[in-house]
């Protein structure tokens, strides 16, 4: 028997794990998937609880009702991969060989990187929304808060889903709004880019967008330490921000398990080849999800593009033929804005987000880089169609590659 | 895409006057763009600029945090060489493209 090793049952290696399951010959091959924890979360959600958009139950599932029977899922902590021999040892002391490998253990975050963001305030007015229990504390403290300087900071890039903490600013503005206090709260979000997003003409239409909403926006402030006993970021270059309540994206950093097997860079990234998303190290790894480097967003939508690609380079390596499928950075992301409206980026590594219609011209229904009820929906629906159909490795009626149809050519 | 003169030489630069072509770069123009962005130019400056451009010619992404882990100054120090724009004004003096902050 052959051996199909997957680490990691988050988006990426489950979807794998089913897409995998259907074309791998089970007379050949057995396919093992390996995670630390029994939950599956929908990590979207995770920014619609604190303005009680969604409920605890819409974001938590059961990890094995997403693996196929055929597959089998081991739940434990890895402990390190020994590429060189095949072999993962995991925490409980047991041993694994595998022929081929996927790694799709993403990436987290690491308030312990930053002095003073684990201090006295943690969880009491600095929080998280990245994490499950950080969500949560959160939606306990925004009830009952009645005004004062909300801020909404990002410690490093790259981090998982850039527009998060946008979206996060977006609904608080709605949230305060409906609720009558929107007066008496200072939003401001703290960014160490040069602006609200990566690319110049999204940064544009979503500056316009931040400033109609009177948020305030604070860039190039790199965070080096927190102040606990005056609630301040402060930054490298010594400046200040001082918050009443902080909804932060601590640094993201891929899971320790890579950096203990000696497979990442400085931030526990595995280095990948952004085509065939094959390791750059060891040509029986292949890399998909967060846990890469490949500069695109760290996205569930990326994540299912690079899939389909990933498929097909690994099923030509095992059968020796040369890596043909070619990964283009495709991503897709609904951006909620609030009041029952959204906007949305698709783009890949060489076109920045542009306006125009996707997927379709003229018809769309959906608009680039407009806020619309459409668009709305579309991130809604995101959520049925997470579970229903991009876990299950399904195809989407979007391309994997991204298409110009639809969009408008411009420049700044 | 324009050229623009600086020191005596043309050269090839974006809208907001980064270098397209690393290798049209000399000191005397780094000395010209780090005087337009009020910087003096010394030795620790050179060691930055230098990692700089070894790092992009060999391909590799470049943060503030790695320039910051590279042994030649910390952040912190960084942001004293190079007021504002540790990474960026860094580069634009190093004579190469802007870093593009990861998507
Ligand atoms: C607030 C928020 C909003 C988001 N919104 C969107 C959105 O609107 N659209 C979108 O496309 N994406 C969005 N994302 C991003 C999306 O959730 C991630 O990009 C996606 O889940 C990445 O999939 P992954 O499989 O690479 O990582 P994950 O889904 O995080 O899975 C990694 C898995 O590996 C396991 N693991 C790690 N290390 C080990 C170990 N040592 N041993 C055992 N198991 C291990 C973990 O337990 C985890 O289950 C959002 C994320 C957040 C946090």
């Amino acid at each position: 028997m052959k051996k199909l090793i997957i680490l990691g049952g988050g988006t990426a290696g489950t979807m794998m794990a089913n897409k995998l399951d259907k074309l791998l010959d089970k007379k050949i091959w057995s396919i093992t998937i390996i995670d630390k924890d029994t939950i599956h979360y929908y990590q979207p959600g995770f920014l619609f609880l604190p303005f009680g958009i969604y409920e605890k139950k819409d974001v938590i599932k059961p990890r094995a009702k997403y693996i196929p029977d055929d597959v089998e899922l081991i739940l434990s902590d890895v402990d390190r991969v020994v590429a060189e021999e095949n072999q993962i040892f995991l925490a409980d002391g047991r041993t694994l060989d595998y022929d081929y490998l996927i790694i799709a253990t993403g990436t987290e975050i690491r308030p312990d990187q930053t002095p003073g963001m684990l201090g006295e305030e943690w969880r009491k007015s600095i929080f998280d929304f990245y994490t499950f229990e950080g969500a949560v504390a959160l939606t306990e403290q925004i009830k009952d808060w009645n005004g004062g300087k909300l801020v909404v900071a990002i410690t490093e890039i790259p981090f998982k889903c850039p527009v998060a903490p946008l979206e996060f600013i977006f609904l608080a503005d709605a949230f305060f709004s409906e609720k009558g206090i929107r007066d008496k709260v200072e939003l401001t979000l703290v960014t160490p880019m040069s602006g609200a997003f990566t690319k110049p003409i999204a940064t544009k239409k979503l500056s316009q967008l931040l400033g109609e909403k009177q948020i305030n926006v604070i860039t190039d402030f790199y965070i080096e330490h927190i102040d606990n006993e005056n609630k301040k970021l402060v930054s490298y270059d010594e400046q200040e921000v001082s918050f009443d309540l902080l909804a932060i994206v601590p640094m993201n950093m891929g899971n320790e398990v890579i950096a203990r097997s000696g497979l990442g860079d400085d931030l526990n990234y595995v280095p990948t080849d952004k085509h065939t998303l094959q390791s750059k190290a060891y040509p029986n790894i292949f890399v998909i999800g967060d846990a890469t480097d490949i500069p695109t967003s760290k996205a569930g939508s990326v994540a299912h593009f690079a899939g389909e690609i990933l498929t097909e380079n690994l099923l030509s390596a095992i059968e020796g033929r040369p890596l043909t499928a070619s990964f283009d950075g495709h991503a897709n992301c609904f951006i909620e804005t609030g009041f029952g409206k959204g906007t949305l980026i698709d783009f890949n590594y060489t076109t920045e987000p542009l306006p125009g219609t996707f997927p379709y011209p003229i018809i769309g229904p959906f608009s680039l880089l407009k806020p619309t009820r459409l668009n709305h929906i579309g991130k809604l629906l995101f959520r049925w169609m997470y579970w229903n159909i991009l876990l299950k490795g399904r195809e989407l009626p979007i391309d994997s590659h991204m298409s110009m149809a639809g969009k408008k050519e411009m420049t700044v | 895409m324009a050229q623009a003169t600086l020191a005596t030489y043309s050269v090839e630069v974006n809208e907001e006057g980064y270098m397209l072509q690393p290798d049209q770069w000399n000191k005397e123009i780094a000395e010209a763009i780090a005087s337009e962005l009020g910087i003096k130019l010394t030795n620790k400056h050179y060691e930055v600029i230098n990692y700089l451009r070894e790092q992009y010619a060999a391909g590799n992404a470049l943060t503030i945090r790695k320039v910051g882990q590279s042994g030649i100054t910390d952040i912190k120090g960084l942001y004293v060489l190079f007021p504002k724009g540790p990474l960026k004004y860094s580069s634009k003096i190093a004579g190469i493209p802007k870093p593009a902050s990861c998507v």
